[in-house]
């Protein structure tokens, strides 16, 4: 059977994988194993509802529900001295189950502890902006808006941060294609020149090694001597080689004897 | 002027030289190409070190200019994204008359490495080039003769701009 793969996820993969390759799982760890996350969690459990709780690579990994992250971040910063919020954004996972997961990922400074909190979201909700507690929030969320295409609710500057405003599609999802879509594709031509110019202009280029025999403009054949912007339908037109006489070293002496051979 | 050792043998006994109003105004404009200072990526790094005393642009007359009013060249250093296409464009269209264009290095000239979604692929898209420069990125000394391969261009070019076939005809 062939390998089934979904038709919604149409970003670039590895060309080869390999089929009997056994990806190594990371080890998990009850977090009762650790004294200073079992505290923590247990002051988090109080405030939420916690759904999975666990640790990876030294890490506390919380799940929590969606709408319960300010509140869990306040507590996590209040009473857990998780100082930094060091990054999040969201992965997407909608060709799997229709949801994003929001992680925020935390660095406790006091008790040198890191841990991430996430959160399943369906597409179209809205997460509740934590910039209050964190400033780094600020352009995070952003970028998960940008991104994804994730608002967040009560953001003070909700807008795209790496793409123009004026962009259509969220980049980072895996319905859209690394080579942009059509809007992606014209972008410059329709912004720059107008729509009108897109036959002038022509599409993007994408095969690094696409050569056009006939576009004197921009190839010439090796060997022979293509004038820029010549038209060579019917071939082109011969180049004959010439040989400086002056490096032509004649071995052959004008008597026709052979020069004396010094070598042996 | 007295101190200049003036043959007048070889010039029929008159302190004159007789051209061509091509050859003079090209003279003029091919020993005094003004780049903008204008670096996208890391190509940039190469043009400023071309600029710099070690490989010294100054003695080819060529110094990089802080306005496009002022400046002949548009050395296009770097990768272009499709955000920032406007602005050089704009940038573009700021110069005065007559102008050139050095596409640098392979994300100027192709899109190079960056096959993706937000990557102008080659500023020929949107700008007319007139010397490309491959690399990633090109040395300094590459950057030298592309600039003056451009000038020998320059020179072979009709000092009416009118007369000069437009290098990028699918530009409108």
């Amino acid at each position: 059977m062939r390998k089934y793969t979904p038709k919604d996820n149409v970003q670039g993969k590895a060309y080869y994988t390999d089929r009997f390759h056994v990806v190594p799982s990371v080890p998990t760890f009850d977090v009762a194993t650790d004294e200073v996350f079992a505290k923590q969690l247990a002051t988090l459990e109080a405030k939420v509802t916690i759904k999975s709780a666990k640790i990876m690579l030294g890490q506390m990994i919380v799940e929590i529900n969606h709408e319960d992250n300010f509140k869990a971040i306040e507590t996590l910063k209040s009473e857990c001295d998780y100082a930094i919020l060091s990054e999040m954004s969201a992965v997407d996972y909608l060709a799997k189950d229709g949801n994003f997961e929001v992680f925020y990922q935390l660095h406790n400074l006091k008790d040198v502890k890191r841990m991430r909190l996430v959160m399943r979201i369906e597409q179209g909700l809205a997460v509740e902006s934590v910039v209050p507690l964190y400033k780094s929030a600020n352009f995070a969320e952003r970028e998960m808006f940008d991104m994804f295409g994730i608002v967040s609710n009560n953001h003070p500057f909700m807008k795209r941060i790496l793409m123009p405003d004026d962009w259509e599609g969220n980049p980072l999802l895996k319905t859209y294609p690394l080579h942009g879509d059509e809007f992606a594709s014209w972008y410059e031509v329709d912004k720059i020149f107008g729509k009108d110019a897109r036959e002038a202009i022509g599409p993007e280029i994408r095969d690094q090694a696409q050569i056009d025999r006939y576009d004197t403009k921009r190839f010439s054949r090796v060997g022979y001597e293509v004038p820029f912007g010549a038209d060579i339908s019917e071939g082109e037109t011969e180049t004959p080689i010439e040989y400086s006489k002056t490096f032509l070293v004649d071995y052959q002496k004008a008597d026709g004897s052979k020069p004396a051979e010094h070598r042996k | 002027m007295a101190q200049h050792q003036v043959n007048y043998a070889s010039t029929g006994g008159l302190p004159v030289a007789l051209t061509t109003v091509d050859h003079l105004v090209n003279w003029g404009r091919s020993n005094s190409l003004w780049p903008l200072t204008y670096g996208l990526a890391c190509c940039a790094i190469e043009m400023m070190a071309s600029g710099a005393s070690r490989y010294d642009f100054d003695r080819m007359g060529t110094i990089f200019r802080a306005s496009p009013r002022q400046s002949d060249v548009m050395i296009l250093a770097g990768t272009l994204s499709k955000k920032h296409s406007e602005f050089a464009r704009r940038l573009y269209d700021q110069m005065t008359e007559p102008k050139w264009v050095i596409s640098m290095g392979s994300c100027a000239n192709t899109g190079g490495m960056f096959n993706t979604y937000a990557t102008v692929q080659g500023v020929d898209r949107i700008i007319p080039v007139d010397i490309y420069l491959p690399g990633c990125a090109p040395r300094p000394e590459t950057l030298q003769y592309a600039l003056m391969m451009l000038q020998k261009k320059i020179r072979r070019e009709s000092a009416n701009m009118k007369n000069n076939k437009k290098q990028d005809l699918r530009l409108i």
